[in-house]
């Protein structure tokens, strides 16, 4: 254990056959997509009654789609089907051939459970291989899984693809930040999978304990879900010492797995032969023009126990077609914004916590617990974001406090274009569910 | 020379400001002098205790968020126009206070003061210059204790 693994740079990283399916000439990638969504819609017509309903609804027989061209005739699907579908409504194969069954972490509401079939599995085990070669992290590295591995799938997903790829991976799940970083010294660590705002955690620990990452042998952190944008990188890539990637994952289809950010880190490559991405208008549903930001809908290709056709995820993006420097013929979707389910409407603006993290990372370098008071006065509303002062953050100079406070207000302000007002308060005062503060209160009378 | 001064973020409501306070009194820390800062929704409580480590680890675990800063201790004439000429040094050298605040007890016929500075080591080569030694936290403990 005290002699690290010699780190590699990406373009030392030698090809690896299991990311040649990233590379297919268009036209013939197009020809499978299609071959792939025929079948797709063939068993979905066949197994899942909600599929078979709406489409005899519209008239439509799984004939008339011939290729991806005519995926725009089959309906949408919602995160809102799958719990009404909950438990085995959705499956499209037998209970004797699911070979998993997780239940997702869901929101406050209707549960939600994913199935996969053997091949399924199979499947999954393979795109993380992919992401993880993405990234450049190859089988010389030590791999530390900083993500939940019950509950999420995320944990269960990294765990097997790192194993495939032959590397080593240190199962550390979301134990806390001093055991962490313990593994990530003793073990000498080269790359880590972890939610960003987790691994944000670990950073300001680290900083605490004086123990400076960027003297590790870390190279390269895999990050998904949650909060993310340049701020976040940059902040991760100085502090840590690393590359920064994004993953880009989906709790209804597998989790992390759908795509992955490539070493040009210029948007997220959708591994196309199992994902059809298409954007829509979140408000009419129909098709965007290409390049246009709408929300992004995806069908799965290859599925068999859970087949999704055209499921609007939560997610807010843009498809770019042109090709990547890194020669990978995949579709890239840019930059995310998280649709949580956050989401709020204040004064006549669509506001999403992850603009106003966003606006707190740029300015203080670092995400401290926060939340937002929607209220109102008068009549007139107005946002509230209440920050709690945590070590970095605080300075002894009420001047320095002050300004910090109505830089904030300022910044959101600019941003958003809605009326803020920025207040700190003590430490642990938010009060957390579950281990989760909740983001959004609403104040105001409706 | 440099006394390391302890800072607490506080909300400005009833009751907040005894709970810190109660805490070093439990652990038997006893509070040389103080000042608070205070805003409309908050307030910055600056502590000046012997045992500052241990103060600070006593406070840490009860959740605060502690900043520590470093304060020079300057003795003052007990006179009109004291202060006025310690105040002109800092002047002269461009030097900013960012807060003072006074010890309750004095040595001898001076008072002592504690400087916030925005550049410390400036303002010790100012004083320095001007032949003003500011008093080391042993030699302020130790006379503070002979009174």
């Amino acid at each position: 254990m005290n002699s690290p693994v010699v780190a590699v740079s990406d373009n030392a990283t030698p090809f690896h056959p299991a990311s040649s399916l990233d590379y297919l000439p268009i036209k013939q990638l197009r020809t499978l997509q299609s071959e792939r969504l025929r079948r797709t819609v063939r068993r979905a017509y066949d197994s899942v009654s909600l599929y078979r309903q709406r489409m005899q609804k519209q008239g439509l027989s799984p004939e008339e789609i011939r290729g991806v061209e005519d995926l725009q005739k089959l309906p949408l699907t919602a995160k809102s089907d799958l719990a009404d579908a909950y438990p085995i409504g959705m499956f499209a194969v037998p209970l004797e051939d699911v070979a998993r069954l997780h239940p997702l972490a869901s929101a406050p509401g209707k549960p939600i459970v994913l199935a996969y079939s053997k091949r399924d599995l199979e499947t999954w085990t393979e795109l993380i291989v992919r992401c993880l070669l993405c990234c450049g992290i190859s089988e010389v590295d030590i791999i530390q899984n900083a993500c939940g591995y019950h509950l999420f799938a995320d944990g269960l997903g990294f765990h097997a693809g790192a194993e495939r790829l032959g590397a080593r991976v240190v199962p550390v799940s979301g134990r806390d930040a001093d055991q962490q970083l313990a593994v990530m010294k003793d073990f000498g660590v080269s790359a880590v999978c972890a939610p960003a705002g987790y691994f944000l955690h670990l950073l300001d620990r680290a900083e605490k304990m004086n123990v400076d990452l960027r003297k590790l042998p870390l190279r390269t952190g895999a990050f998904m879900a949650e909060p993310w944008n340049e701020a976040i990188r940059r902040r991760i890539e100085e502090s840590a010492g690393i590359k920064a990637y994004e993953i880009y994952s989906l709790p209804e289809f597998f989790g992390p797995g759908v795509g992955s950010e490539c070493s040009c880190q210029d948007g997220i490559h959708i591994f196309e032969e199992h994902f059809y991405p298409e954007i829509v208008d979140a408000a009419t549903g129909q098709p965007l023009p290409e390049g246009e930001e709408g929300e992004l809908v995806l069908t799965t290709l290859t599925k068999e126990a859970m087949p999704m056709i055209r499921y609007r995820t939560p997610d807010r993006a843009a498809l770019i077609s042109e090709p990547c420097v890194c020669g990978r013929t995949l579709r890239r979707i840019r930059r995310i914004a998280r649709r949580s389910d956050d989401v709020f409407v204040i004064q006549g603006v669509t506001v999403s916590p992850s603009q106003i993290e966003a606006a707190v990372l740029a300015l203080s370098g670092t995400l401290p617990p926060y939340q937002i008071v929607l209220a109102q006065e008068n009549g007139l509303e107005h946002l509230e974001l209440e920050v709690e002062v945590t070590p970095q953050i605080f300075r002894d100079q009420v001047g320095f406090m002050e300004s910090l406070q109505s830089k904030l207000a300022h910044e959101i302000e600019h941003t958003l274009g809605v009326r803020a007002v920025v207040r700190f308060i003590e430490p642990h005062t938010i009060e957390r569910s579950g281990g989760k503060s909740k983001q959004v209160i609403d104040r105001r009378i409706t | 020379m440099r006394i390391p001064q302890l800072s607490l973020f506080i909300e400005n409501k009833p009751g907040r400001l005894v709970v810190p306070c109660r805490l070093l009194a439990e652990a038997g820390i006893n509070i040389v002098t103080l000042s608070l800062a205070d805003t409309q929704h908050f307030g910055v409580l600056r502590l000046i205790v012997r045992e500052w480590q241990r103060a600070r680890e006593v406070l840490e675990a009860a959740g605060w968020v502690v900043a520590v800063s470093e304060v020079l201790a300057i003795e003052v004439a007990d006179r009109p126009g004291g202060l006025a000429e310690l105040l002109t040094i800092f002047e002269q050298a461009g030097i900013n206070v960012e807060y003072m605040y006074a010890f309750t007890a004095r040595l001898g016929n001076r008072a002592v003061l504690v400087f916030r500075f925005n550049d410390l080591d400036a303002a010790v080569f100012a004083l320095a210059r001007a032949g003003i030694n500011p008093v080391s936290p042993i030699s302020l403990y130790e006379r503070l204790d002979e009174q």
